[in-house]
């Protein structure tokens, strides 16, 4: 249940945001180590979240990679939003992004 | 040697380790001045200058004093630091150069050369002097020349290597500065030794580090030597320098752990890859656990050996840095490190052994964190220990699984050999623990001991995480807690308890739609609602499983299963429901009326089409659906009538229900939008603006309590509605997806149908949809049989008729609730002037009421001379017949000609006047029929309006004494007509006058909008008669038709013409001055009229004016000459009366002069005659203000009469105020104006030629 976690993680984010509300980093690092999984936090300047999760085992992933991967996200995201015909709080069904978060996705695997 | 007090706080526990100074010389000196020494070294602070650019320190220095041995030195190789003697100082209290000389001497030189021997630089010879011993030996030598003398021997290049200390246990101001100096000396060299020599294993250990990669490279080698730096920096309470090796150490490890991940293994590492057999965690308490040192520095250290060993020094180091949140943070760390490292490197660990590490460390490094904080300082870092509690919570949980602590019947035989392994596996309990009673290690053989200790513990830890996750607003996280015990509780078949841990965690999800975990966790909740034997929830759950995307297809199914056995089973209790939303197990998706406006007729039937999106997994036999329907009486009657139904088709009868969005909870989407107002506070003095913001207005709605806003998923709120009228459909499969079905009703009562509730029921289980939103309802109707008869609107784009031609009306019968039967007619009484044109074939239209043809039938209309019987044909209710007749109204004369009959020619103003006012409308006549129709006992009057497309008017010309009639026809329809056979007869009198007509015989074409005149000369034989009576008519037919079935009336015209009889012939002539032939302008001429009679008495001459004096009558006339063009200048008088007689060819001349004012053929001032009536108090004629001519010389204004004395009138006149003073205080006379008939005007239209004056300079050319 990664799922769960991210629960967690989204609680950490306000619990954080509190700190971060004049800082410019967005990048809010490790949240929510478990035994399996590293969860990472980011939040927009609009408080939208983002939250990935990594294997533990997985270890060429560092924290300036996963920063990186964390704008490259937002940067698509903003694109996303920028579209005129998307009302924001559907569901996203944008090509560009998912073929971003894809070509994210096998870059790391 | 006894070390000195220790100034740190119990807790912290220090190396006893300090830097070793040795001590050479006279033993009993420095013991005499040990105490002192140790006691001041500390004292002050020294700036430690450090190599590589580290910031320099101040440090206090301390010393462990040891006496001289050659051993103490370090051999060749030798790494050791600790051991390592930083300094040597030789002590002597010589005085004697004698003694020196014999014993000192050479015990200094061997000294000396020991030291050499061992390459160390670093020393210090000390020369205590005592006043007492100088005293008591005369011979002694200045005490300098010792010190000097051993200066000279030893220190050859370093003078500062000797020094002098006086009188050590004294208390003088000298001896304080002997000692400072001393002291300062003896820091300084201390410190330059440890640069030096710290410096050189710096240097070596980086050598050694650098040298990894060859093959026979060892790191617990390597991590002793780093070790021994970090000992020396913890030995000089360099705490920070000292975590920087350790740290540096941990790094180097991870590395290399993470490079064998990547098959960069290195041959050392596969030491730490044997099998795990010892699991007891970390042990905090000491601040060295030599025990783990010793396996490392055999290299026998397991993985979690080295861990262990180097967190807890890196934990011993944190404390003394008095950071102990930082452990709590890096045990995590450490602890999730750990198990990623033994999976990383592939060591066998025995199940459950990981866990018992984990959890045994996890308690340790809390306890420890407890055992040096206050409790308040431990509340306010929760946040820090939380991730531990937890972390120690779920591996406990694990263990209890594994060890199957957590099933109802508690461990089996492996179970409880797994147990006892794992316990072998912790070893003996540490002695440090061994008498605290709640020590992890004791917790953790408990809590594996039985299975109610073990619950006891994990209840307490679970409740402790969860406490703490709740304090500090982790919510979610203390949710998921509450979840895994949750989920114990049900292993453990309590599930009541499990209950409120799973709703809470379920709404705490809803609220924040969060998919994959609600799906989760209702399947827990389900599993837990069917032990506790709640049906009604778990049906519930169950439906939203079973509709959930989320699960796979069998689980789905499973649940859908479950639902569909439940309602197979239960049939022992009848009339017991269980009442469900609707919306988990299927979607109203969009709803369909036909007919598509959603009104319907009494009788009519209506059928409701719904789309339902089946959630369920698989098809399932629904026995009845229903919809509730709420009937009210409608209010608004325009809804129900046709002609709304007609007119309001736009609707296509869809209405589609937005698709909920189900796993997303309704407190998000319905809050309601901000309300935001700008807000200015100014201050009260001098209005100037203090604060400015933004204020939200219903803050208290959108900040509300979110547990209080909506029970997410309570079936309460679901109530069966009964009604009287509902809607139903049974024995329906509603597949998966989207279906089809369809209700058919018919309508009853009329009013308003709205839908309430949509209901599905499987044998006792209702699914319920409480409200249809929006609002759908539908209309029924019930409406009189109604007769609407209106003019065709066709060709002519009329809405009225035109008369006295054939016109189209259409009759509409709407049938309403009545059924036309065969035999049923409409029976017209029709009016006079119309007549109902039958044609051999009429059709009538049947239209249903939805305006599609139904069918067209032939239609029987009878007419007799009375009444008009129309068959109908037979319709049924709420139907349409339309059907059209033919029509024409007669063209009645006096109907027509009555309005300008009475109109006399004698007011040509006023006709004009009329005449604009109404514009070109037309001339309308109403017909009213009476009709009798078969659904009412009363008649309906229906009033059709016909135009007359023709406006005439007359006029009368006159040539001399001959006359003309002129009519004009002027057309005010749209349509052209062909008019023939103008005629005009005398109606009046006898046949003495004769109209001869000056027209063509042929028939004219009339347009639209335009005029046909017709000219008629007057002749007569006798005297005419005063005035004459014409009647004009016209036949006339549409121009566009070719025949006529019917022959159609003419049009009549009916008019008076009066005083037509010319009576004074007028003419005026216009002559140059004398002398000339042209008139010039600017010079006068004479302009000569003439009026001459041209008749005898006549009738019409009778009137006021008329004077009769001895058979010799005479009227009297009133001219006027006006130039309205401006073309002339009158000279003198312009007007006069005349008295003329009324005789045949009497005369009157009259002379003017006249200037012309422009060159040119100018015509001729107009010349105008007026019977000029005296007052008379009896006005038979009546005057009409627009007779009179507005006329400056005669303004006869009856107010300025009234209101001035006789003396003072002044009129310009001065014709009139002759005879107006007469009648002093009378009514002026009067003038009347000749009808037009009675004057011809002989020099109308002659014009004369004016030429310019020769003086004229400038020329005036007007172009008009």
């Amino acid at each position: 249940m990664v799922h769960t976690s991210l629960d967690v993680v989204d609680e950490k984010i306000s619990a954080m945001g509190k700190a971060l509300v004049d800082q410019r980093e967005l990048y809010l690092g490790l949240l929510y180590p478990t035994e399996d999984y590293k969860v990472y936090g980011y939040v927009t300047n609009s408080k939208v979240k983002f939250v990935m999760v990594v294997d533990s085992s997985n270890t060429a992933l560092r924290d300036n990679e996963i920063r990186s991967m964390f704008r490259k996200l937002h940067n698509s995201y903003t694109d996303v939003m920028c579209n005129p015909f998307y009302n924001p709080g559907d569901r996203i069904h944008s090509r560009a992004f998912d073929s971003m978060v894809t070509s994210m996705m096998i870059q790391v695997c | 040697m006894a070390a000195p007090a220790e100034p740190l706080p119990p807790v912290i526990y220090t190396m006893e380790n300090k830097p070793i100074v040795t001590c050479a010389g006279d033993q009993n000196l420095f013991t005499s001045i040990y105490p002192t020494l140790s006691q001041q070294l500390p004292r002050e602070p020294m700036e430690w200058r450090r190599s590589y650019g580290r910031a320099p320190k101040m440090i206090h220095l301390e010393s462990n004093f040891v006496q001289f041995k050659e051993e103490l030195l370090p051999k060749e190789g030798n790494k050791a630091l600790l051991t390592f003697p930083f300094l040597h100082i030789y002590w002597t209290e010589c005085c004697d150069t004698e003694v020196y000389k014999a014993t000192v001497k050479d015990d200094l030189t061997k000294w000396q050369n020991v030291l050499k021997a061992h390459s160390s630089v670093d020393w210090l010879i000390v020369v205590v002097e005592n006043d007492a011993k100088k005293k008591n030996k005369t011979n002694i030598l200045p005490r300098t020349s010792i010190v000097d003398k051993i200066r000279n021997d030893f220190c050859n290049k370093q003078s500062d290597r000797c020094v002098v200390l006086s009188d050590p246990l004294k208390d003088s101001s000298r001896t304080q500065e002997s000692w400072n100096a001393f002291l300062t000396k003896l820091r300084t060299s201390l410190l330059m030794s440890f640069t030096k020599n710290l410096g050189k294993f710096e240097d070596d250990m980086r050598t050694l580090r650098e040298k990894r990669t060859e093959p026979g490279w060892s790191f617990c080698d390597y991590f002793m030597v780093q070790e021994e730096l970090a000992f020396v920096f913890e030995m000089l309470q360099q705490f920070e320098d000292a975590l920087v090796q350790y740290d540096e150490l941990d790094a180097l490890f991870s590395q290399y752990v993470v490079n064998f991940g990547a098959g960069d293994g290195a041959n050392w590492l596969t030491f730490f890859c044997q099998p795990v057999k010892s699991w007891n965690g970390l042990i905090l308490r000491k601040p060295i656990d030599m025990e783990k040192r010793e396996l490392i520095q055999r290299q026998e250290a397991t993985l979690l050996d080295l861990r262990s060993y180097l967190f807890s020094r890196q934990c011993t180091l944190l404390l003394f840095l008095q950071r102990p949140w930082e452990v709590a943070q890096r045990a995590l760390e450490l602890l999730h490190n750990c198990v990623q490292e033994l999976k990383l490197l592939e060591v066998s660990v025995p199940p459950g052994a990981l866990d018992c590490w984990v959890f045994l460390s996890c308690l340790e490094v809390l306890q420890r964190i407890e055992g040096c904080c206050d409790r308040a300082q431990i509340d306010s870092n929760i946040a820090h220990t939380v991730g531990l509690w937890s972390y120690a919570t779920e591996k406990l949980k694990s263990l209890g699984y594994l060890c199957g602590l957590v099933s109802e019947k508690g461990p089996n035989s492996e179970d409880l050999n797994r147990i006892v392994d794992l316990l072998a596996g912790l070893g003996a309990e540490r002695p440090e623990t061994a008498n605290t009673a709640q020590s992890p290690y004791k917790k953790l053989k408990e809590a594996l001991s039985s299975v109610e200790a073990f619950e006891k513990h994990y209840l307490e830890l679970s409740h402790a995480a969860i406490e703490m996750h709740t304090s500090i607003g982790r919510t979610r996280s203390a949710r998921l807690v509450g979840k895994d015990l949750a989920e114990f509780y049900m292993r453990k078949k309590s599930p009541q308890k499990a209950e409120i841990y799973l709703q809470g965690a379920l709404k705490n999800y809803l609220a924040e739609g969060w998919a994959l975990p609600i799906t989760h966790t209702r399947k827990q909740l389900a599993e837990c609602q069917k032990h506790l034997g709640q049906t009604e929830n778990y049906l519930q759950t169950s439906s939203l499983l079973a509709s959930d995307h989320h699960l796979t297809e069998e689980e789905r199914k499973h649940f859908c299963q479950e639902i569909l056995s439940f309602a197979s089973r239960q049939t022992d209790s009848p009339g017991h429901k269980i009442v469900l939303p609707l919306h988990c197990f299927a979607q109203l998706r969009d709803l369909h009326f036909t007919p598509s406006n959603a009104v319907v007729h009494v009788g009519g039937v209506l059928s409701v089409e719904i789309t339902m999106c089946s959630q369920m997994p698989i098809p399932v036999y629904v026995e009845q659906i229903a919809i509730n329907v709420h009937f009210s009486i409608e209010k608004n009657n325009y809804r129900k009538t046709a002609e709304w139904l007609t007119k309001h088709k736009t609707s296509n009868g869809i209405i589609n229900f937005p698709v909920e969005t189900s796993p997303f909870p309704a407190s998000q989407n319905n809050l309601p939008a901000l309300e935001l107002y700008e807000m200015f506070e100014r201050s009260p003095s001098d209005n100037s603006l203090n604060t400015t913001g933004i204020i939200c207005k219903n803050v208290h709605m959108l900040l509300r309590r979110q547990e209080s806003s909506a029970s997410l998923e309570t079936p309460s709120g679901v109530a069966l509605e009964d009604g009287a009228h509902v809607l139903k459909c049974s024995g329906v499969t509603l597949e998966p997806g989207a279906n089809r079905i369809t209700f058919r009703t018919q309508a009853k009562e009329p009013g308003t149908y709205t839908l309430r509730q949509l209901r599905a029921s499987v044998g006792p289980v209702w699914f319920v949809l409480p409200h249809l939103s929006p609002r759908v309802q539908y209309d029924v109707y019930s409406q009189e049989p109604q007769l609407h008869v209106e003019p065709l609107a066709g060709e002519w784009a009329a809405d009225s008729l035109l008369a006295g031609i054939p016109q189209k009306v259409k009759f509409t019968v709407t049938t309403g609730h009545y059924t036309v039967k065969n035999g049923d007619s409409l029976q017209l009484s029709n009016a006079e002037a119309m007549l109902i044109l039958c044609h051999a074939e009429n059709r009538a239209v049947i239209y249903s009421n939805t305006r599609e043809k139904a069918s067209d039938v032939s239609l029987r209309v009878q007419s007799s001379d009375k009444v008009t019987s129309i068959s109908l044909p037979a319709a049924p209710a709420y139907h349409m017949i339309e059907f059209e007749l033919e029509v024409l109204s007669l063209p009645s004369a006096p109907v027509t000609g009555g309005d300008s009959s009475t109109l006399g020619v004698t007011e040509p103003h006023r006709k004009h006047k009329d005449t604009q006012k109404a514009g070109h409308c037309m001339a309308t006549t109403d017909h009213k029929v009476s009709i009798d129709c078969p659904w009412s006992i009363y008649s309906t009057v229906i009033a059709l309006t016909f135009s007359v497309p023709f406006r005439t008017t007359h006029s009368l010309l006159s040539a001399g004494t001959r006359k003309y009639i002129q009519v004009c026809v002027q057309n005010l329809s749209e349509l052209d007509f062909q008019l023939s056979d103008g005629n005009l007869v005398d109606t009046g009198s006898s046949g003495d006058l004769q109209l001869v007509p000056l027209n063509t015989k042929t028939p004219q074409h009339i347009y639209s909008k335009q005029s046909v005149f017709f000219v008629w000369e007057l002749k007569w034989t006798r005297e005419p008669p005063p005035s004459l009576r014409c009647q004009f008519s016209v036949g006339f037919s549409p121009a566009s038709e070719g025949r006529l079935s019917i022959p159609l009336k003419p049009y009549t015209y009916e008019f008076q013409v009066e005083n037509f009889f010319t009576l004074y012939n007028v003419r005026a002539e216009i002559l140059p001055p004398a002398g000339t032939e042209h008139c010039r302008t600017g010079s006068l001429c004479s302009l000569e009229v003439s009026i001459t009679r041209l008749s005898d008495l006549l009738e019409v001459d009778k009137d006021e004016a008329l004077t009769e004096s001895d058979d010799y009558f005479s009227t009297k006339l009133m001219y006027e000459v006006v130039d309205n063009s401006s073309n002339w200048a009158v000279c003198g008088k312009s007007s006069g009366v005349i008295s003329m007689p009324v005789a045949a060819q009497a005369t009157h001349r009259v002379h003017m002069e006249v200037m012309p004012l422009f060159a040119g053929y100018l015509p001729l001032p107009d010349v105008r005659l007026f019977k000029y009536l005296p007052h008379h108090s009896a006005h038979s004629s009546q005057l009409d203000a627009d007779s009179w001519i507005e006329n400056d010389s005669l303004s006869v204004d009856k107010h300025v009469d009234e209101q001035l004395d006789s003396g003072s009138i002044k009129s310009r006149g001065s014709v009139h105020s002759a005879s107006s003073s007469e009648h002093k205080g009378l009514p002026m006379p009067r003038l009347q104006a000749l009808p037009p008939g009675q004057v011809f005007n002989s020099s109308t239209g002659m014009q004369i030629l004016v030429i310019p004056s020769k003086d004229d300079h400038v020329l005036e050319v007007s172009v008009t």
